[in-house]
């Protein structure tokens, strides 16, 4: 792939994502961000969509299944649920979906806040190479990124947002 | 093992928690924060996690301690682990076994972290030192030395009611000779950034050159309380005294036992704290401890979480 690869722009991916979970019409929805991204995003629809829940976000290193390996990560964040989940439809918003293991850990955590009617899941970009039979029913983009790459959504000092794209083995 | 600290990995990361003694503020703070993500976990309906499952923790106590001993276990079966205590005073030691044999049998037993609690200072320095490397200790107390995690969730505590360490005046009350929750937290307090840390007790009860510590020293309760944000009243340890430290405990009370009338003397926001078992009426009266101003309950809910956040973070370092 072009080492200059053009990236879309978020903030039009943004746009598109909402506008098709708006068009769904999920009753009785509650947003659950992940982090980092993935609570920015959700911040905005919630704000959009006006969503009477209030926002949930996870920040799911308690339940990732490479603990063995990586250890604990230097900045967890608390996790918060601030709505009884059982029986609301949950909206999980990431930002950007790969390998599904994120997503398997942050549904864990979810029901140890109890039994919540549906999951649904919603990401700005799915960039394949999924490792677990997950699948988003709402995506900004599909994006074909090579498995040695990172794809990482960034938020500037004003809220705007941006796309990075680097090597894996290069730590920014 | 780090040759200069030997809680830190190569690469300074913690690997065993001894004492809060040269530990960078970096750790300390790292602690702290993660200690604040399990606040969350320990309100939820599910207070359980999965990150330590299939890890085995031994609690050894070589020293009876029912809070502390509870309070790690707490810790570990929320995390999800395996936790087998062994209350070694009344079995191995006993009958003859050293200590390090004590450790090379449960290590056997492929156990992943230690908690030890010891009578001796230095022992979980040594059961460190020897342990195999892949193996976590932590210091649950050790004679007068240090009890790191006690001061860790102290210094959550203080965090959590005064947001911040570097306008504070900090007061540590009471036996300060036989404390070793003392020392650990003068060293944590000082690290993070606290300007004026008080020492308050008789001259029996504070061990000598304790100034080097960086600490004040006052002898009168009265005058050390001024313009005190913090206090951390400290148990009289009667079982740890050997000769005549004090007259007797009513006089103790009379002179450095904390009173509604004492604590008005402190800020008017101040939050008293006790690491418990408290002596009520001989070190702090129960209008104070069962008081507004008191945050010994809170200290213990907390101490859960920091431990688990200790926990997490050891059994996540590599070797």
């Amino acid at each position: 792939m072009n080492k200059n690869m053009q990236l879309p722009d978020p903030e039009e991916l943004f746009e598109v994502l909402a506008k098709k979970i708006h068009v769904a019409k999920i009753p009785d929805i509650a947003l659950v961000g992940i982090h980092t991204g993935g609570v920015w995003l959700a911040q905005r629809l919630h704000q959009k969509l006006g969503i009477e829940h209030p926002l949930g976000m996870l920040d799911v290193s308690f339940y990732r299944d490479d603990f063995d390996k990586r250890g604990l990560r230097a900045h967890v964040k608390p996790s918060a649920i601030p709505f009884d989940v059982e029986k609301v439809n949950i909206l999980l918003v990431d930002d950007v979906l790969y390998t599904g293991r994120t997503i398997r850990a942050a549904i864990n955590e979810l029901f140890d806040y109890g039994r919540p009617g549906c999951i649904h899941l919603a990401a700005l970009i799915d960039r394949g190479g999924r490792q677990l039979p997950i699948a988003p029913q709402y995506v900004g983009t599909e994006l074909k990124i090579p498995d040695e790459k990172m794809l990482e959504l960034r938020q500037d000092a004003d809220g705007k947002l941006s796309l990075k794209l680097y090597d894996k083995n290069f730590d920014e | 093992m780090n040759s200069k600290n030997p809680q830190l990995n190569e690469n300074g990361a913690l690997q065993h928690l001894l004492t809060t003694e040269g530990l960078p503020i970096s750790v300390l703070l790292h602690i702290l924060d993660t200690a604040e993500s399990f606040v969350g976990v320990t309100e939820r309906d599910v207070k359980k996690i999965p990150l330590l499952r299939g890890k085995s923790i031994f609690n050894l106590f070589f020293e009876p301690s029912t809070r502390t001993r509870t309070t790690f276990e707490i810790a570990a079966k929320r995390l999800s682990a395996d936790v087998i205590n062994l209350n070694i005073a009344a079995s191995s030691e006993s009958k003859g076994e050293t200590l390090l044999d004590t450790v090379n049998n449960l290590s056997a037993m492929n156990a992943d972290m230690f908690v030890v609690r010891h009578s001796q200072s230095g022992a979980a320095h040594l059961i460190a030192k020897h342990a195999r490397s892949d193996i976590r200790v932590i210091n649950a107390g050790d004679g007068s030395h240090a009890h790191p995690t006690q001061a860790l969730l102290d210094m959550f505590t203080i965090r959590r009611y005064k947001r911040d360490f570097h306008n504070l005046r900090v007061a540590i009350i009471g036996d300060i000779l036989h404390s070793r929750v003392a020392r650990s937290e003068i060293h944590a307090l000082t690290t993070l950034g606290v300007p004026e840390v008080r020492v308050i007790a008789p001259k029996t009860l504070l061990p000598k050159m304790v100034e080097r510590l960086g600490v004040h020293v006052y002898h009168s309760l009265e005058k050390g309380l001024k313009d005190i944000d913090v206090l951390m009243m400290l148990r009289l340890q009667n079982e740890r005294m050997t000769g005549a430290n004090l007259p007797s405990f009513e006089e103790y009370f009379k002179y450095y036992g904390l009173t509604p009338e004492k604590l008005s003397l402190a800020r008017k926001d101040a939050i008293v704290m006790h690491p418990g078992p408290m002596n009520r009426g001989v070190e702090i009266d129960s209008a104070v401890a069962d008081g507004k101003q008191s945050v010994i309950l809170p200290q213990v809910t907390f101490g859960i979480a920091v431990r688990m956040a200790v926990m997490s973070i050891l059994a996540g370092s590599q070797t």
